[in-house]
């Protein structure tokens, strides 16, 4: 497929899910205001794959519990909208997001055993979403839990159903929360780091079962993740993230053949890879996120960027969209100097 | 599971007889003694080596402890000296055993029904006013001696507003006795009135004993959730849509109580040794009162009998605590 009919196919239709300038500011008795979101906007259309790309502390993860209304209570402030299917997510009340959550957003997390409960049984432990969503008592619920966990690729459901998430592996643990995810069939599915705590092979896995899961159900999924690979893999639109922005965004084609943002450049440059001499040096991007300038006056990367112009520490880099393409640099990789042009 | 059960049991038979040991040699080293605590100190040597010698005092210490090992081994643990001159040691034991177990069972329940809910509300609300007035309060429970509040709480509802009993486990009240426990002797024998009054009398000493194991189990509960209300787990169970209510039983409570299950174990103990100033204050009639009268009089048999009875009751119920503690955390089943 080429980039261009791949662009068409998965760019059509409205969008399931809209977000405008999400901004979230962590606020802390006695320390100063943290702006861990600042401005993100993103659209996510049926059956579409999206990623959020970014190191620790880029805001990707903030993003989506944001959207999904599972930031602590007290102590931040959320501006902007998250409109789902017409309705802005960010403005319901707390029941009426809870109606929706398991419902029409499910979320699988990073480390599958802490994020199963220690002393339910599995079976419970998707049923309890069925019966809260379906209004399914527990045993008619059951086999659908059974269904749900073979369909995972679960061997011997049945017995499962029983066991407790230690008895379970680590592969099998994940597979069983996308289960729970998935029970009443979501239209958006948000997945953080879900492979991060797992061994590669088993990551291989469970990433070829969400690339099915979403195919087959045409659920539209968020792919949260720091690892290309994942994104290589699996997305058809990546955002990538820096202090809290989203800086690049790209079909996954376009972005891994010519990256131009600084920052998604060095990413891809730090991958070590197989067939390079031996003895080549690894190639970090210098630095950490400690390093950042505040958005206000300037480009956060700017410290650790490989081609910092003057401008880059003096105003803030504006996000130019095109088509289904956007940047937010002053100075992208592989195009002339634009030093001149950008200060007069 | 049932190996488990039985070795614990085996455990316990080897605890105890250590302590049988200990607690003879122990006793018999107190300054003062049966004789003197019979005779007073005025007592002619002669009269002293008399009794003495009548009791089985005058022998050597090891041959005391073979006799008495031998005798108890078959049911009879001596005749009390001192408490109830002439009783057989274990009558006493068991005529005041249903006393001081009911006393137990209420403030724990007390302690139970007040420091969990309360943990709970307050971990939920943390840093609120309720849960720094509940902190406070707590740390009053456990710093106030016992006996002080028990005193307090007998002076204003007892004796100034007069709205429960000052002392005793029943009033003038001609009841069936069937269990030897007051509560549910009046409900067993449908004797309404027999019950109530048995209640009342209850309420101030449970009141007392429960203040310290009220205090521990709020604060373990408060921690706990506090710990859990963080896990991933709880995370996932909103992201569920889950209703409050399954959230906090299910999820939270669940895992919450585990360590406070253990807690409540471990506080059956110090209820033990609390009830010993509470049943004296409140002539309640308990082996705790018995106690305390027994060791004023140097009364061996008796206070050997209870001390014993006291520390197989607390690994009888450690043990049941383990079993329980197995039943609800599948970890410790699945392993």
């Amino acid at each position: 497929m080429t980039t261009r009919a791949y662009a068409a196919n998965t760019r059509a239709g409205e969008p399931l899910l809209t977000v405008r300038d999400l901004s979230v500011t962590f606020l802390r008795q006695g320390e100063k205001p943290f702006t861990a979101v600042d401005g993100v906007s993103f659209d996510v259309r049926p059956g579409q794959t999206v990623g959020l790309v970014g190191e620790s502390g880029s805001g990707k993860s903030v993003t989506s519990l944001a959207i999904m209304g599972l930031l602590p209570a007290r102590g931040n402030q959320v501006t902007g909208t998250a409109k789902f299917d017409g309705t802005d997510l960010l403005a319901l009340d707390n029941n009426a997001m809870r109606d929706r959550r398991g419902r029409d957003l499910g979320m699988i997390f990073q480390d599958p055993l802490s994020s199963l409960n220690p002393v339910v049984p599995i079976g419970i432990q998707v049923t309890e979403v069925l019966e809260r969503h379906k209004g399914m008592s527990r045993k008619a619920a059951m086999p659908k839990a059974r269904e749900m966990l073979d369909k995972v690729g679960i061997p011997d459901p049945d017995r499962r159903l029983k066991d407790y998430p230690q008895q379970l592996s680590g592969g099998m643990r994940q597979r069983a929360l996308i289960a729970m995810a998935l029970a009443c069939e979501p239209r958006l599915l948000i997945a953080d780091e879900p492979t991060t705590a797992l061994d590669v092979t088993i990551q291989a896995q469970i990433l070829q079962l969400l690339k099915d899961l979403v195919r087959d159900s045409g659920t539209a999924l968020i792919m949260i993740t720091h690892d290309l690979g994942v994104v290589a893999g699996l997305c058809d639109e990546v955002n990538v993230m820096y202090g809290g922005r989203i800086v690049e965004r790209g079909l996954r084609h376009d972005l891994f053949a010519a990256p131009r943002h600084p920052y998604t450049h060095g990413l891809l440059g730090s991958i070590p890879r197989l067939d390079g001499a031996r003895g080549e040096p690894l190639h970090p991007i210098p630095g950490s996120v400690a390093d950042n300038l505040p958005w206000a006056h300037a480009c956060a990367f700017a410290p650790r960027c490989s081609q910092p112009l003057p401008v880059c520490r003096e105003v803030t880099p504006d996000f130019v969209e095109d088509g289904p393409n956007a940047l937010r640099c002053h100075n992208p990789v592989g195009q002339p100097l634009r030093d001149q042009e950008v200060s007069s | 599971m049932l190996r488990f059960i039985v070795r614990r049991l085996a455990q316990m038979v080897g605890v105890v007889f250590v302590l049988s040991l200990l607690l003879f040699l122990w006793l018999r080293l107190l300054p003062g003694g049966t004789v003197s605590a019979i005779l007073g100190d005025r007592a002619t040597p002669e009269s002293r080596a008399r009794l003495e010698k009548a009791l089985g005092l005058d022998e050597p210490l090891w041959i005391q402890y073979w006799r008495y090992l031998k005798r108890a081994l078959t049911g009879n643990f001596g005749a009390s000296t001192g408490v109830l001159p002439g009783r057989d040691a274990f009558d006493i034991f068991l005529a005041r055993f249903p006393a001081t177990i009911e006393l137990s069972i209420f403030a724990i329940l007390i302690a139970v029904l007040l420091g969990i809910p309360m943990g709970y509300l307050a971990a939920r609300r943390r840093a609120s006013l309720f849960d720094n007035s509940s902190i406070i309060v707590s740390l009053i429970g456990v710093a106030v001696p016992v006996f002080f509040l028990a005193f307090l709480l007998q002076y204003i509802f007892a004796v100034k507003l007069g709205w429960l009993p000052v002392s005793g486990r029943q009033g003038n009240i001609n009841a069936t006795r069937v269990t030897g426990f007051f509560v549910l002797d009046g409900l067993l024998t449908r004797e309404w009135d027999a019950a109530w009054d048995a209640l009342k009398h209850l309420i101030l000493p449970a009141l007392t004993l429960s203040t310290i194991p009220f205090a521990v189990i709020f604060r373990i509960t408060r921690a706990s959730v506090l710990e859990v209300l963080d896990e991933d787990f709880v995370r996932t169970a909103e992201s569920k849509g889950l209703t409050n209510r399954v959230i906090r039983g299910r999820h939270v409570l669940r895992n919450a109580l585990l360590p406070v299950v253990t807690t409540i174990g471990l506080q059956v103990g110090g209820l033990l040794a609390g009830a010993i100033l509470t049943e004296s204050v409140f002539s309640f009639g308990g082996i705790g009162e018995a106690l305390a009268l027994a060791f004023e009089h140097r009364d061996y048999s008796v206070l050997q009998v209870l001390i014993m009875a006291s520390a197989a009751t607390f690994v009888l119920v450690n043990l049941i605590v383990d079993i329980l503690y197995a039943v609800i955390d599948p970890r410790v089943r699945t392993r």
